[in-house]
């Protein structure tokens, strides 16, 4: 469906969008290079992972002169090698030891701190509402409105066996 | 001593410290429909034979490692010898290095396991020249 005269209307069309520089025009325009690195999942990688020590391909690939002259070192017996150029030899070949791996990040307590953040301000938008948004309680919740209902409520006998009644006791003319 | 590499995912592991761990339990009740089932020695046979290949590859070494932490065991002695001493033939040191981390992280909270470890590879730790994560202080974050 797509023939060449109608991806030239349609490049033409782009280009005359992205020249026109109208605010989303020149976003269109330039979002190419705002888009994240996608990782080439089909080449060999690089990961720190705790369950697959062994990665496809070292961390630094790039060896300087020193770097070089190290891993011709390592090709001998390790016994001459320094603690910091066993480390080096390391850090080449990985960049995270399992130990940082490990190391706790406290992301919870900004998950937590978050949480109660929102709550609290959802708590002050309710209450900044009660007075400003909601209309007038009803009447029926006047305290002398419930006074009369609980006493119709008493004298037409509701709930007499185990409920509301049952707790009032009519002789003395007072809750049980 | 223990001679079986240890099945971690059985509940209420007891003290390695006691002679050989009677795990035959868990593993005759395995419905296998037909095959005979791999002992435990016959295992590390394998897993040290595929390390002792004189002449083994980097990748072969990676995707040997990578599965054997996949499993739910911490490799026996032996076969992490073997192991390192490919990792001499590649002269590749961090790997040595990464392969002691990682079956210390793979014993979990079992924290007698990789003292022991250590304890059984000192002579190769000693002869190749391969010192431990903690000896090289990189064992803290």
């Amino acid at each position: 469906m797509l023939s060449v005269g109608h991806m030239g209307t349609l490049l033409a069309r782009r280009a005359a969008a992205a020249l026109l520089s109208t605010g989303s025009a020149r976003m269109m325009a330039s979002h190419g290079h705002e888009v994240s690195q996608q990782t080439d999942m089909s080449l060999p990688m690089y990961w720190d992972r705790l369950d697959t020590p062994l990665p496809d391909k070292p961390h630094q690939e790039q060896l300087s002169a020193t770097d070089q002259a190290l891993k011709r070192k390592e090709t001998g017996p390790w016994t001459q090698l320094t603690k910091e150029e066993k480390i080096a030899l390391y850090r080449l070949m990985f960049d995270k030891t399992y130990a940082e791996m490990k190391k706790p990040t406290n992301e919870w307590k900004t998950v937590i701190g978050g949480i109660l953040f929102f709550i609290g301000l959802t708590g002050l938008v309710v209450l900044w509402q009660t007075h400003y948004v909601y209309p007038p309680a009803p009447r029926t919740f006047d305290p002398e409105w419930q006074a009369q209902q609980v006493k119709r409520m008493l004298d037409m006998r509701v709930g007499p066996v185990e409920g509301f009644s049952s707790k009032w006791d009519y002789e003395k003319g007072q809750w049980k | 001593m223990f001679r079986a590499a240890v099945r971690l995912s059985v509940s209420g592991v007891r003290s390695l410290t006691r002679s050989r761990p009677q795990y035959a339990a868990p593993l005759a009740a395995r419905c296998y429909s037909h095959g005979k089932q791999e002992t435990d020695e016959e295992f590390d046979a394998r897993w040290v034979s595929y390390f002792s290949k004189p002449d083994i590859d980097a990748w072969e070494l990676r995707k040997g490692m990578n599965t054997l932490i996949g499993y739910d065991l911490v490799p026996e002695p032996k076969i992490l010898e073997a192991a390192l001493r490919a990792c001499r033939r590649l002269n590749d040191l961090g790997s040595a290095i990464r392969i002691l981390e990682a079956v210390k992280d793979k014993a979990g909270p079992h924290k007698e396991i990789y003292p022991y470890l250590i304890q059984e590879l000192r002579p190769t730790l000693n002869e190749l020249g391969i010192s431990t994560p903690e000896e090289l202080g990189i064992d803290k974050a």
